[in-house]
């Protein structure tokens, strides 16, 4: 009897063991395919435009009074605008609220999300609507006829 | 018992011995459908599954002519709604297939669930049908992009922020969704991928397992029909249901050509990610009411942005509603009053806010 408790045991042993073995063997194995999965799955950095600064393509004297256009910044989209006191001011153009693009309104002189109706003043701020945060403000230099526009800080 | 093989000729012999046709026919043979007054919307699961049909028969023609990039997007469908004969109609079917077949299949949910058909032992199917109608959404989602026009570019644009709102994974799950940070090529071969690959992978298992659990079980009662003691009347499915069945198909068929001859799809213009958002930008109509909720939200409320508090609401509603076999505990044989309060509101909230988002205007 002893004999055959002993060798249950050893048994149970050896189960346990291989079961063991062949977990923790299926588990490597799963992890080995789904990691370079993941991996895969996730878009590589692409190098940013480190330029903090864009020199646009157009003269000051071209820019009308109450109107806005949209620029490149780097591989994103801004805006500049020229208030009634002709003053040139330039924002990020992507809406704080879900990243569309934004335009200027000449008739109520806002910058207006068309997605969802968010209204941004000439300082950037949102007043109306759903955005939940000002636009970014970028720095507009006039250079000679250049305008050169730079971000903060 | 006689040989179920005698009556038919020798080929089908030689088939039935070799794959079982004569067990295939048994298994139509058993199968009925329950007849009592809300009989017909047992049509629309199969509605569904009809225009599904059609989109993959029109979106395989599609790919042959079709270029994923975002240089030869466009002019590629250009090309098929130009160039190619019959190009246009097969394109327009494709698109309006799509939209019979959400509406469709929407019917096909409120059904059950007012009907309360997701009760115990068919809460599988239930939920099958639930992952059914979220992968149908993400084919809806990323097919829109495709054509890499104006509206298309910034639905994504939107649609993938959406999941960007979400505290902590919201930026990992915005990268993952567009190929990289922005909304560009990478994006648009990614959603290619999605749509004519991963989904319909997904849509085969998941449509195989709710088709096999609705033969397993047959088809639900709605309690009152289970109550009533009269004659629990019911039709053979095979023949006489599938031919009304396929009655309603045909007629489906002709709506499809009708729609894609008098209203074919448009093109618009070519996205171009240094426009703004063209004035009056609408998502499609099923996503319509989300889009109003979202333009109407404040931008804080409770000193917790809008957007959030939207998009977790939607999420909250898509799970209570996922889970709804698990919150009726109510007896089978009755009608429960938290499906039909929960599902009535739900349509007359989307029904308000699809009219108002069709109807407000877009400027002011």
């Amino acid at each position: 009897m002893a004999n055959d408790e002993n060798s249950i045991a050893l048994d149970n042993g050896r189960r346990n063991f291989l079961n063991w073995f062949l977990t923790t063997t299926t588990g490597a194995f799963i992890v080995s395919v789904l990691y370079p999965l993941g991996r895969y799955l996730i878009p590589p950095k692409v190098e940013e435009s480190t330029a903090h600064t864009v020199t646009l393509a157009l003269k000051p004297q071209e820019v009308k009074v109450n109107s806005g256009q949209i620029f490149r910044f780097g591989s994103q989209a801004a805006i500049l605008v020229k208030t009634e006191g002709g003053e040139l001011k330039a924002f990020s153009a992507s809406c704080t609220h879900l990243a569309c693009i934004v335009q200027f309104r000449s008739d109520i002189r806002h910058i207006w999300c068309a997605c969802h109706n968010g209204h941004f003043d000439l300082n950037g701020k949102n007043v109306e609507g759903p955005p939940p945060k000002p636009l970014e403000e970028y720095v507009v230099n006039v250079r000679g006829d250049q305008i050169v526009v730079s971000k903060r800080g | 018992m006689a040989n179920p093989g005698s009556a038919h000729g020798k080929v089908w012999l030689w088939l039935d011995e070799r794959i079982g046709l004569g067990d295939l026919a048994k298994l139509a043979q058993k199968k009925e459908v329950p007849l009592h007054r809300h009989s017909f919307w047992y049509y629309f699961g199969g509605m569904t599954l009809f225009l599904f049909m059609i989109q993959v028969a029109t979106g395989i023609l599609l790919l042959l002519y079709y270029r994923p990039s975002a240089g030869e997007a466009f002019e590629s469908i250009q090309f098929i709604m130009t160039e190619v004969e019959f190009g246009w109609l097969v394109r327009s079917i494709h698109s309006w297939s799509a939209n019979l077949m959400i509406l469709a299949m929407f019917i096909h949910l409120f059904s059950a669930l007012l009907l309360h058909a997701y009760r115990r032992p068919r809460e599988m199917t239930w939920l099958s049908g639930g992952g059914l109608l979220g992968v149908s959404l993400a084919f809806g989602f990323t097919g829109y992009l495709l054509p890499w026009n104006e509206l298309a570019f910034f639905a994504t644009r939107v649609g993938t922020e959406i999941p960007g709102v979400v505290p902590v994974i919201g930026p990992f799950l915005r990268r993952l969704l567009r190929g990289g940070d922005d909304v560009t090529g990478a994006t648009l071969t990614r959603f290619y991928g999605i749509h004519v690959a991963i989904l319909p992978a997904i849509v085969t298992v998941v449509l195989g397992l709710h088709l096999y659990l609705v033969q397993k079980h047959g088809m639900s009662r709605p309690p009152s029909a289970e109550n009533s003691d009269a004659a629990k009347r019911t039709m053979p499915f095979f023949p006489n249901f599938f031919l009304r069945d396929l009655v309603g198909w045909l007629c489906a068929l002709g709506v499809l050509a009708a729609l894609a001859a008098y209203f074919p799809a448009e093109l618009g213009k070519k996205a171009d990610p240094f426009q703004p958002a063209p004035i009056g930008i609408k998502p499609e109509w099923y996503f319509m009411a989300m889009f109003q909720t979202l333009k109407l939200l404040p931008s804080h409320i409770l000193g917790i942005e809008g957007e959030l508090l939207g998009v977790l609401g939607f999420g909250l509603v898509g799970i209570v509603l996922v889970l709804m076999p698990f919150f009726d505990r109510v007896d089978l044989g009755k009608w429960s009053r938290l499906p039909a309060i929960f599902g009535i509101l739900l349509i007359l909230y989307s029904i308000v806010l699809t009219y108002l988002g069709y109807t407000m205007s877009p400027t002011k």
